[in-house]
């Protein structure tokens, strides 16, 4: 079942297009990894589908979801490293898209379980400048987390990791993917061409646009 | 001990502690975010624009707070603006804004002869400047600000933390920013009467800095900075009295000394670490 749609979907700043007149699907379950060059508009469109951006034209169709209920995972360049707060303060406001102004049990127990999906339980008190890179980015995978049950939308949330840490998120996000049915979108700067995850990969580049299963891709790449 | 309560046998020293409480309640509160976005020099720009509009105001005849108070929510939203268009650096365009008002103000006090007007009370504040009036809208601001603290707390600290995420979930964080600027706005227009339009802007940045050397987590740092705002001031206040030296300065040079000392705190923590 198809969970977004795009429709002739063109976005871009101050009227100029960066991504033209775009169709797509997206399903359910899906693993949709987007890879392309600086400047293509990876992030560009992952903010449409959001709705941080309005389109220039055409328009974003969600199925079977809410806006408000996508799990969003933004650069990390846009977390300030040094910022205090609890890593608990942090994963607790991934569940504010409930429109309420205070937090009771159940949005506790929802960010108390999202720390134990991913592993990290015992960081529940610690602060978030004493964090490690790899800590850092689950913590924020976990925040992202408390807004979702079906989809994460990831902007290169491996970026700045070291290949251990980088594995390890993966892992992880596969794992959310396969085991809780989340659809996961990711922009991924890395295409390790011996270790591609997910199932489907939009590639963007000027006016050549692929979406397509992971197979055709790898099949596409060796006949250029 | 008596002494002190002898000092606010003074109707001004009261006054002044009332005031001066609540804004310094304010500021801190708003400075955590201030702080935590890189704004650090909105406060500083506004309290400028604040200095040329009441400069104006005199000259003019107008209602003071009347005229200065919209003229400072208005550049707020400007600034604002400029922050989110990122063809213009917000930090030049502050530095712009601030220089042009601090001019425009000078200019009109010393142009325009038979004003009867101290610009050193304008610079540097006078607590003998604080009147039934400010008592009032102070004591209905900070409850405010302090109600809309608490109540919108946990949206605060998403936006604070990370603006873009917020916005993903649904949360309105235009609306908020207005709120912001206009809560930002008001503070510094009170605070300058007492504090000085050079000095107010102090008020909003060192307690949440000093708190952020020592603290680590969002609500300690908010519950901190509320506590420097409050005991600094204060004994600004009280020492600024015996000392004959003028308030505003005496409360920043309190504020320094405390970033000092929770300076050396962070360092002497992560030594024994």
């Amino acid at each position: 079942m198809s969970l977004i749609k795009l429709e002739n979907l063109s976005l871009g700043y101050d009227g100029i297009p960066v991504i033209n007149n775009i169709n797509l699907e997206i399903e359910e379950n899906d693993f949709v990894c987007i890879v392309g060059p600086n400047g293509s508009g990876k992030s560009t469109l992952i903010k449409g589908i959001i709705g941080l951006i309005k389109p220039i034209k055409g328009k974003v169709v969600y199925e079977t979801l809410k806006q408000n209920f996508i799990g969003y995972m933004p650069q990390e360049t846009t977390v300030d490293k040094n910022f205090p707060a609890s890593v608990f303060e942090i994963v607790l406001s991934g569940t504010l898209n409930n429109s309420k102004l205070f937090y009771t049990e159940k949005e506790r127990q929802v960010a108390l379980d999202n720390l134990k999906i991913l592993g990290i339980e015992n960081l529940k008190d610690k602060n978030f400048p004493d964090l490690s890179g790899g800590q850092r980015q689950k913590v924020l995978l976990a925040r992202s987390l408390c807004a979702t049950t079906k989809l994460l939308i990831l902007d290169e949330p491996s970026n700045n990791l070291d290949k251990t840490s980088k594995n390890e998120l993966y892992k992880i996000i596969t794992k959310l993917n396969k085991e809780k049915n989340i659809t996961i979108i990711m922009i991924t700067h890395d295409l390790d061409h011996d270790n591609l995850i997910g199932n489907k990969i939009l590639s963007l580049r000027e006016k050549d646009i692929f979406y397509g299963t992971t197979e055709e891709f790898v099949r596409r790449i060796h006949h250029e | 001990m008596n002494n002190i309560l002898e000092l606010f046998s003074y109707s001004f020293m009261t006054k002044a502690l009332v005031v001066g409480l609540l804004i310094s309640m304010c500021a801190s509160l708003i400075g955590v975010s201030i702080v935590l976005k890189r704004n650090s020099m909105i406060g500083d720009g506004l309290s400028h624009v604040g200095f040329g509009a009441f400069a104006i105001a005199t000259i003019f005849g107008f209602a003071p707070l009347e005229f200065v108070l919209p003229v400072v929510i208005v550049v707020s939203f400007l600034i604002l603006k400029l922050n989110d268009n990122s063809k213009v650096h917000g930090d030049s365009a502050i530095a712009l804004i601030s220089a042009s008002s601090l001019a425009i103000g000078t200019f009109a006090i010393s142009v325009t002869k038979g004003v009867n007007t101290d610009i050193n009370n304008f610079l540097f504040g006078s607590i003998l400047s604080i009147n039934d009036a400010d008592v009032l809208i102070s004591i209905i601001l900070g409850i405010t600000v302090i109600l809309l603290y608490i109540i919108f707390y946990n949206k605060i600290f998403a936006i604070t933390f990370d603006e873009k995420f917020a916005k993903s979930i649904g949360i309105n964080t235009n609306l908020y920013n207005i709120i912001f600027a206009c809560l930002c706005s008001v503070t510094v227009v009170l605070g300058m009467r007492l504090m000085g339009s050079l000095l107010i802007s102090s008020l909003i940045i060192f307690p949440a800095l000093s708190s952020m050397q020592v603290f680590k987590s969002f609500k300690s740092v908010v519950i901190s900075s509320v506590i420097i705002g409050i005991i600094s001031f204060t004994l600004g206040l009280i020492s600024s009295f015996y000392l004959e030296a003028p308030t505003g300065s005496t409360i920043v040079i309190i504020n320094l000394i405390i970033f000092i000392i929770f300076k050396l705190i962070s360092y002497i923590k992560v030594r024994l670490k």
